[in-house]
Formats: C-alpha cells, structure tokens, sequence
C-alpha cells in the first residue's frame, strides 16, 4: 500500500507529518478560541439583560 | 435592553458565514484529503527528483496562500482605510496566522525538499529566502495588533504597516534575487508553477490547491466572526466597568 | 522647520545618549566579531563590508525610539501636532535629525573602524558612499517605526520587530556595493538601487509617517 519512497522517504514522511500537523493545530486553536469567546460573549450579554432588568 | 448589535455590517457577516462555514469546510476537507492521498500513493516518482516531487502538494498550495493571504490583508487593510467597515480590519487580523502558518508550512517543505539537492537543511534560495522575510513580516503585523489597547487605533496601525510592508515586501523579493544570483543557479529549485508541470501530477496538485484555498476561506470566516464577538465584548465590558 | 531642527539636534547632542552611545555600539559591535568568528584575516577581509554595515544599521536601530519619546513624554508632541507645521514636515525633520546626529556620525567613524576589520583598500570609497546612500533611508524608515510605537511601554523590541524587515533592502543592497567595490566588481547596479529606494523612502514614507503619528496622537 505504501508507495515505494526509497531514500528521500525520512524527507516526504516528515514534510507531510509537520504540514499537517501545523494545519490540525491551527484549526483546532481556532474552533476552541471561536467557541470560548462565543460562549463569553453570551454570558456577557446575558448579564447586560438581567442588570438592565433587575 | 435587547442585544443589539451596534453595527449592523457585523452581525450579517455572522449571519451568512454561519450558513456557509460548514459547506467551506466540508468541501476543503474533501478536496484535501482526496488530493493528498491521489498524490501521495497515485503518482509516480520524478525521474530527477525521486519521491521527493510528492512534497509539491503541500509545498506549492501552501505557498500560494502565503502570499495570497498577505495580499488578501493588503485589501482588507485598504477597504479600512477608505470605507472603516470594521470586518474588514477584523477580517485581516483574523487572516494574520492563517497566512503565517502557511508561511511555516512553505518554509519547511522547501527546506526539507531542498535537503536532498542541496545537501543542507536550510539554503539560501531567493525563493525560500524571501518566505522567510514574509514570516517575518507577518510577525510584525501580528505583534502590532497584540500591543495595542485600543480596537480603532489598531486597526488604524495594523493597516497603514500592512500597506507599507506590501511595498518592501516587493523590493526585498528583487533585492533577494539579486543577492543570491550568483550563487546557486543550476541547483536552484524548479518550484516555478509557471514551469511544464506533468499533467499527471497536475490534477491532484489543482485538488490539493484548491482545497487550501478553501481552508483559507474557512479559517477566515471563522476567525473574522471571534474577532466579531471579542470586539463587541470588549465594548460591553468597558460599558458595565463604566455604568 | 529649521528652529525644530536645531532644537532636536541640541536636545540630542546634550542628551548624550543618542550621540555617543551610537557610535560606541558600533566600536563594540566591530570587536565583538573578531571574537565571534575568529581572527583570521582571510576571513575578516571577506566579511568586513557586511559587518560594517550590519553594525551601523544596528547603532541606528538602538537610537529610534528616543526620536520621538522625549517630545511624547512630556506633551510637546501634541504641540507640535498644533502647529501650523505639516505632520509630514514634522516626521522628516525628526528624521532628518535621527541622521544627523546618528547615521552621518557613523558614516564619519567608519574608516576607523574598517581598520579593525582589515578592509580592502579598494573597499573605503565604496563602503563611506554606500552607507551615506543608504544611511538615510534607515533613519527615515526607522521614523515611521517609531511612530508606530510611541507612546507603548516597552515599544522596542516589538519597533526592532517592525523595522528589521524593512531595512532588508537597504541593507542587501548597501551591504552589496559595499562588498563588490572592495573586491573591485561592478557595483553600479546594486548603487542605483540602493540611492532609488533611498530616494523614494524620503519622498513617501514621510506620508505613512505622518498619518501613523495623527493616529497615535488623537
């Protein structure tokens, strides 16, 4: 199944492994941080409502 | 007091870029994953460069939206400039580490794609020489938005750095080239997308470049809309320290 | 203008600071190197345009954050501002007397200080013309990133971040004609460019200068 990448197999391996690796970090970093400030956010204007309110 | 929005620019963008994130990403993701795989294990060796020539469906792709993700910054920063719609200084915070990291990317597979030809890990190519001057300028644009306390005099910086560092961006690509033009010119690496790639590598490199391109889209829309709601609850926050 | 001028280029020179402490940055730089990369003559020889000019751009880098601080702290700035001096006056003459009182000082002691690198002989003329082209670019370049930043605490690591990559050009050009006039090389092409972006710097960045200061200042 795995192609035949005889001596440069160390340097396509790790190219793939370091690129990908840095594109699920990115993606990852940035639905967590898009939700926590979402979440935030509501909480925040959630508080607005109630002081107004009350 | 109902949740108002205080611009109403901002709460659309939120609005039609929910309803399309996830067919963005859904489709960068497809595209990614069908054309990695076709070029990893569906196509043959380069005669001169062996297997190595796989690299160029991450190499050439992520190398493109270094670039193009400065240049989308570049626009961004002049709609500010001339229309202050907001998203469109947020959206090119939002873009900054999206195009650094595939600024890394670029980096690092064209370091370790010229390991083999040159027998170092880093060389002093033009082309890879002036990626890394982009990082760097991307460093700068980042740090500056982090240093500043104030949204609008951020954004104000942020866009008259980014316009000028466009312009030395340029005039460092000429002077990097007639730096290292002495040295390196048989073994200089054949990255040229303009050069005669085979059709067989071409299609999965068409997929693989379109599928960054939309991941790009994708980072964009959902980092703008964080960068969105951070602005607005920093201006609520500064209301209730107030009121 | 020339009141600014002469009122900056005082303030400087009694400061002390910026005077001084450039140039003796410069002759610690210049000693440093030998003991970086041995002192073999061979390789000082080679390596001296670039060291020379790697030090002088780096004295100028030490000093850009005062060009505006002073003025910033205690208000004058804003008065400035004022005046019925156009902001793009007021950022050249600023960096007009960065130079002065920073780069030509450094232009003058190079000679000096190409002794202690073993210079080529061939390499004086070319080196003195290639950092009084480009000397200036360096000041007015670094007047912008000092516009950028004034006003942050701790601003300077963060204006070196800034500023380094604009100095690219210059400084590969520069450092270039510097280098093929001490080998006796054609050194036209990299002059011509070296002198145009000076010129073009002078000419515009004052603009994004000036609007970056309104910014600051509002």
């Amino acid at each position: 199944m795995m192609p035949e990448l005889g001596k440069y197999a160390e340097a396509v391996l790790s190219s793939y492994a370091v690129s990908i690796m840095l594109i699920v970090v990115l993606v990852v970093a940035s639905v967590t941080r898009a939700r926590r400030v979402k979440r935030e956010l509501e909480s925040v204007e959630k508080r607005g409502r109630e002081n107004a309110e009350g | 007091m109902a949740s108002i929005w205080q611009y109403a620019n901002p709460r659309k963008f939120i609005e039609t870029t929910d309803r399309i994130l996830p067919w963005v990403a859904g489709s960068s993701l497809v595209a990614l994953v069908v054309g990695l795989v076709w070029g990893f294990f569906f196509t043959p060796d380069d005669y001169r460069q062996g297997s190595t020539v796989k690299i160029i469906y991450l190499h050439v792709p992520s190398a493109l939206m270094a670039i193009n993700g400065w240049i989308m910054m570049l626009v961004a920063s002049l709609i500010w400039i001339v229309r202050r719609h907001h998203v469109s200084a947020l959206a090119a915070r939002a873009a900054a580490p999206v195009g650094a990291t595939m600024t890394v990317i670029a980096l690092v597979t064209g370091a370790i794609w010229g390991q083999p030809m040159w027998g170092t890990w880093w060389a002093w190519d033009p082309r890879l020489t002036s990626f890394l001057i982009l990082f760097l300028f991307y460093l700068g644009y980042m740090a500056l938005w982090a240093a500043i306390e104030n949204d609008d005099t951020a954004a104000d910086l942020t866009s008259v750095l980014c316009l000028v560092g466009s312009v030395f961006a340029v005039l460092s690509r000429y002077a990097v080239n007639f730096w290292n033009q002495g040295l390196h010119q048989g073994a200089s690496l054949s990255l040229d997308k303009e050069e005669n790639v085979a059709d067989v590598f071409y299609h999965p490199l068409l997929l693989c470049i379109a599928g960054f391109v939309l991941l790009f889209i994708a980072l964009l829309f959902l980092r703008t809309q964080t960068e969105i709601r951070a602005r607005r609850m920093r201006a609520l926050l500064a209301r209730e320290r107030l009121g | 203008m020339i009141a600014l001028l002469t009122r900056d280029l005082r303030l400087a020179v009694r400061a002390g600071g910026g005077f001084g402490l450039g140039l003796a940055f410069f002759l610690i730089v210049v000693t440093l190197v030998p003991f970086s990369v041995g002192p073999e003559n061979m390789l000082l020889t080679k390596i001296a345009p670039g060291i020379l000019w790697l030090g002088a751009l780096l004295a100028c880098l030490l000093s850009l954050d005062r060009i505006f601080a002073l003025d910033w702290e205690d208000g004058s700035l804003d008065l400035l501002a004022t005046s019925p001096l156009p902001m793009e006056a007021l950022v050249s003459i600023k960096a007009l007397a960065h130079w002065l009182t920073t780069g030509l000082p450094l232009v003058v002691a190079t000679p000096v200080f190409a002794l202690l690198l073993s210079l080529p002989e061939a390499g004086y003329f070319p080196l003195v013309l290639s950092l009084l082209l480009g000397t200036p670019a360096l000041s007015v370049i670094g007047t912008f990133g000092a516009a950028l930043t004034v006003g942050l605490k701790r601003g300077g690591l963060l204006l070196s971040l800034l500023v380094l990559p604009l100095y690219v050009p210059t400084l590969i050009f520069g450092a270039e004609m510097a280098r093929r006039g001490a080998q006796g090389l054609d050194m036209t092409t990299a002059m011509m460019m070296l002198a145009g972006i000076s010129f073009g710097v002078i000419a515009l960045l004052p603009f994004a200068s000036a609007a970056v200061l309104r910014v600051n200042l509002r």
